[in-house]
């Protein structure tokens, strides 16, 4: 504790730490300071900093010494999380120091779950600090009273801000802040987040003119994290995704923990890593599971169990990255690729949050290739050395959703909207241009033919203020309030007899079992079904205990190698040195495949070609992650075609892509053939027709309002809006091409689904730096990505054409 | 005149066409069904605002149908307008081009339950139903076995799961003794034919006429699938 701190807080505050036997931490009492000062401000601190409180302080501070009012007031400090359930858990955490030290503040959360009563007393009374989320904030926003109920707004805080930011949901908070600002000028900014590379991003996304109005603070660093990677001496394998043979050490491990966090990277791997542990648990040691597919009742059942201490481990996805503080936790397990440092590191941050004793973490590689990742993983996380998502233009798609929500609570002036929505970070370089269309596609959906005037959205009154159409068009807008698109989720339920739907267990994506026939055994919720059927949003299962249950698709993880892990592995690959920290094994495979074929220089990109069974091999190691291979991979089979060596088809890993084709591509050109013109005309022709366009359309077009998720009186089923949305992007694409929802979805899918600009960035850096190496079989390295061939799904423009061939083709059969 | 697939309903042979229209030789007689012009506007005029081009499109795909089939008589089989006013909200270029359709040869529109009236300016003859060649055209499929029955009112759809992964697409839909069409329209939406809205339609399983590019797949009933 520094000296200033007696005069930063009040005596009933500074009090209360002595006797709960605390002193507050430095970066605590600074945010007070920016509190007092007024100045919007950014903390970033470990899990475990007290991080929560030092966000609530300055507001309680303030709250616990204004002067009684006479008349009631609004809304003081609101508090933004990502989660419902973290809100629900803020609040809860609030009430304790709050009633500790008697201080007469109220702090009351909403999120989509709170009641209808508790909502209307809200209004009515707004409590001092109110704990919601963003979409509750954009309904706040397109409400008529929105302006008066936060007219008295003091402080704004942001929580898990990392999180959030990159997101089209931060696009949205960004642009409902915007707002906020505009009902309560001289509100404050808070933004609380974990550990980044590059503060100055979030600054600037927080910020309502630039990084330098977002004071920084720093909370502590705590004991640097203890990572080991497991090496398993001798047992790594050449291919797979499920550290299979590492289950017998993971369990060891768990054995030794207080509890342990087991995180993987899918849903299906989760399913895998409980069976496996439970086949191994001998001692009965309560290991739980917890994924997005399971029922909200189930998470939150393994949640409480986890909170009262009762769990020693639970296996998870990316369900658990953020939330509620465990502080029981020990030891965290990464099992297979992480990925990226900046995640691990907050994965990590999970396990002791108490920051004078290191957080514990031990990485487990599924295989070679992920022995390489992991080793670089545990170094950058070493070094402190983080990646990093690049700054974005906000979407317009969201900025849509937003205008209309204006437009609900209040008339607006163009260019006053304008000005207030360029405050906002992720839009301050919205051209009038782009804004302008933006109107036009609110109103009448923005087409080249104007026939739709009489039935817009939003129109100007004679005084030139732009309002609503009806109360209609309001209700149906707030119906669809939010950035998030997520697939319809069907139920899985037991079958009862004759097929009706019994008990439910658990949810799944549509599409999730795509790959599964019916009678095809596979694993759900922990335990082994059978399909029986899929009948209209239910999955209706049977209990097939002891069977050996399919695992359909391993596929890898939905996230990709961040560009900087990659480079890390790739100057670890080329640095025979730096081998030593590798296990004896691993080594061995890497000097063989230097022997039989090369390994390639850091700069390098090492293309090995091959015959192999009755056709021939093109293997590169580009290192970019899956969707900028797959990408690559759509566009060099469209130029290996056109020279005419007949390609058959492909397949790809985060590591490395092969392609295979009826006659030997050993003599090609190869700078020629990644040459970046790829980029161009290839690129837009498959792109317009692949199916990433028309699921990213889709997504726009509901976050735009031109197809609404619901309306009054009815639930559309979303395989209907799938079926409608593909209609309408065929439609739109023939006959205006240049329209904004077809601008969005081709820069959604550019950016996030195909990883357009990561592949250009790649073709650069290989640019006469390809190492071709002719072989007369399969190298070490090939074997891995090799192995992927008839796992994964044949991709590509005929795909569709295919499966009807094949459908077809068993008419002939049994026929002939 | 070969692209399709050659059927037999009732005892007269037609082609299913990739297009989703049926090609009656015999006749020389194209059946295009459920076309719902002026769709796009009626969702507008309820606030949501699909591109005003489905008519257009729809028209394009008919005009190259009949270009490449030359037929004498052209039959709607019912819903081929949205809704009782989409005639009038036609823009006039549209309305022009549906009129040239009817020149050298004969315009029958089959009423349905979304154009009950049929036109009321556009040429052409409205009619509840049409005997063709041994066929009995109407638009909505009637329960129980009615041989030669070729109708639409139902955007038959099919599922199939494969190698490719899985695909949905429109499909006519036979037993050989009748036939229900795929919808034509641009923005026509489609149902399983798996759905029971197909059961009491035929005595055995039938087979689906699967729409692909530039080919007309027929696939066995125990390869399509649920939604």
């Amino acid at each position: 504790m520094d000296g200033s701190a007696p005069s930063l807080l009040p005596p009933r505050f500074a009090d209360w730490f002595v006797q709960r036997g605390w002193a507050p931490r430095a970066h605590q009492l600074a945010m007070v300071e920016k509190g007092r000062e007024g100045r919007h401000a950014l903390l970033i601190a470990p899990t475990g900093g007290g991080k929560t409180l030092a966000g609530f302080l300055p507001s309680l501070i303030d709250l616990s010494t204004r002067p009684p009012a006479n008349a009631p007031r609004g809304i003081h400090t609101l508090y933004i999380s990502p989660l419902k359930a973290l809100a629900v858990d803020v609040e809860r955490n609030l009430m304790a120091p709050i009633a500790q030290m008697g201080l007469k503040v109220t702090a009351e959360s909403r999120t989509g779950d709170t009641g209808i009563s508790r909502r209307q007393r809200q209004r009515v009374k707004p409590p001092d600090i109110l704990l919601t989320t963003p979409e509750q904030l954009a309904l706040f926003c397109a409400w008529e009273g929105a302006r008066l109920y936060f007219e008295d707004l003091a402080c704004v805080i942001i929580d898990e801000v990392h999180a959030i930011w990159p997101s089209k949901r931060g696009d949205l908070l960004a642009l409902d802040m915007a707002r906020l600002l505009t009902f309560a000028p001289n509100h404050r900014r808070v933004g609380l987040s974990a550990t980044v590379e590059d503060p100055d991003v979030i600054r600037r996304w927080l910020s309502p003119g630039g990084a330098a109005e977002v004071d920084l603070v720093r909370g502590s660093g705590g004991a640097a994290p203890v990572v080991d990677v497991l090496l398993s001496e001798g047992q790594v394998p050449w291919v797979g995704h499920t550290a299979h043979h590492a289950m017998p050490e993971v369990y060891d491990a768990i054995r030794r923990a207080r509890t342990a966090l087991v995180f993987v990277n899918t849903r299906f791997q989760a399913e895998f890593a409980f069976q496996e542990l439970w086949r191994l648990n001998d001692d009965g040691l309560p290991i739980a599971l917890h994924h997005g597919s399971l029922s909200a009742e189930q998470r939150r059942k393994v949640e409480a169990a986890m909170a009262r201490g009762q769990l020693r481990a639970v296996v998870c996805t990316s369900t658990l990255d953020l939330g509620i503080d465990w502080g029981d936790v020990d030891l965290v397990i990464q099992l297979a690729s992480p990925k990226g440092a900046s995640r691990m590191v907050q994965r990590i941050g999970r396990a002791n949050h108490r920051l004078d004793e290191p957080s514990q973490a031990l990485f487990v590689p599924a295989n070679r290739f992920e022995m390489l990742e992991c080793q670089a993983a545990r170094e950058a996380i070493a070094e402190n050395a983080l990646d990093s998502d690049p700054p974005h233009q906000g979407a317009l798609d969201v900025l849509a959703q937003h205008i209309m929500g204006c437009a609900c609570s209040e008339p607006f002036d163009l260019v006053t909207l304008y000005e207030e929505v360029r405050t906002a970070g992720p839009y301050c370089e919205l051209s009038w241009e782009d804004y302008e269309q933006v109107v036009d596609f609110v109103a009448t959906g923005g087409y080249a033919l104007r026939v739709y005037d009489r039935f817009a959205r939003i129109v100007r009154r004679p005084d030139g203020q732009w309002v609503a159409r009806n109360a209609e068009t309001i209700l149906r807008h707030r119906l669809n309030v939010g950035a998030i698109v997520s697939p319809a989720m069907l139920s899985v339920r037991i079958a009862g007899r004759r097929g009706t739907a019994g008990r439910k267990i658990g949810e799944v994506e549509e599409g999730y079992l795509d790959v599964l026939e019916t009678g095809d055994t596979f694993v759900f919720a922990g335990q082994v079904w059978r399909l029986v059927a899929v009948s209209g949003m239910d999955v209706l299962v049977s209990p097939a205990p002891g069977e050996d249950a399919k695992m359909p698709s391993w596929g890898g993880s939905k996230f990709a190698l961040s560009t900087f892990l990659a480079s890390k592995v790739r100057a670890m690959m080329s640095d025979v040195h730096h081998w030593q920290v590798l296990p004896g094994d691993v080594r061995e495979w890497l000097e063989l495949q230097r022997d039989r074929s090369a390994i390639p220089d850091t700069d390098e990109m090492l293309l090995e070609t091959f015959p192999h069974g009755k056709r021939f091999f093109l293997v590169a190691y580009p290192f970019e992650g899956r969707l900028a291979h797959t990408t690559l991979c759509m566009l060099l089979t469209r130029r290996l075609d056109r020279v005419g060596v007949g390609p058959i088809g492909f397949v790809c890993n985060d590591y490395a892509l092969a392609v295979w084709s009826v006659r030997d591509m050993s003599g090609l050109d190869m700078a020629d053939l990644f040459a970046e013109d790829m980029l161009g005309d290839d690129l837009e022709t498959w792109l317009a027709e692949s199916l990433m366009m028309k699921a990213s359309f889709k997504a726009c077009a509901l976050i735009a309002g031109l197809i609404e998720r619901r309306f009054p009186g009815a639930e559309k089923s979303s395989r209907q809006i799938t079926f409608s949305t593909d209609l309408v992007y065929d439609v739109l694409r023939r006959h205006q091409p240049d329209h904004l929802l077809l601008r969005c979805a081709r820069h959604d899918a550019a950016r996030g689904l195909v990883d357009v600009e990561r592949l250009g960035q790649m073709l650069a850096r290989i640019r006469g730096k390809i190492r071709h190496v002719t072989l007369d079989h399969l190298s070490p390295f090939s074997v891995a990505v090799i192995a992927e061939i008839g796992r994964q799904r044949a991709p590509g423009e005929g795909a569709g054409e295919m499966t009807l061939e094949s459908a077809e083709a068993l008419i002939a059969e049994a026929s002939a | 005149m070969t692209a399709g697939l050659a059927i037999r309903v009732g005892n007269v042979e037609a082609v299913c066409r990739p297009s989703g229209a049926l090609w009656v030789e015999s006749a020389r007689a194209l059946i295009v069904a459920d076309l719902h012009f002026e769709k796009a506007s009626a969702y507008a005029a309820r606030g949501q605002m699909l591109p005003p081009y489905d008519t257009r499109e729809t028209l394009a795909r008919l005009e190259a149908e009949t270009r490449a089939t030359e037929p004498s008589l052209l039959i709607f089989l019912g819903d081929s307008f949205h809704d009782a006013s989409a005639e009038d909200r036609l823009p006039p270029d549209e309305a022009r081009r549906i009129g040239a359709l009817a020149v050298g040869r004969r315009l029958v529109w089959i009423v349905g339950n979304h154009d009950e009236e049929g036109p009321r300016r556009l040429p052409g003859e409205s009619l509840p139903s049409f005997d063709l060649a041994g066929l009995r055209l109407v638009h909505e499929p009637r329960p129980g076995a009615e041989p030669g029955e070729i109708a639409g009112h139902l955007h038959p759809c099919a599922k199939v799961r494969g190698p490719g992964g899985t695909v949905r697409r429109r499909c006519f839909v036979t037993d050989g003794e009748r036939l229900v069409l795929p919808a034509f329209g641009a923005l026509a939406g489609g149902l399983n034919i798996r759905d029971e809205a197909f059961r009491p339609l035929f005595s055995r399983r039938p087979l689906a006429g699967v729409l692909g590019r530039g080919r007309v797949h027929p696939v066995a009933w125990a390869s399509l699938s649920d939604d």
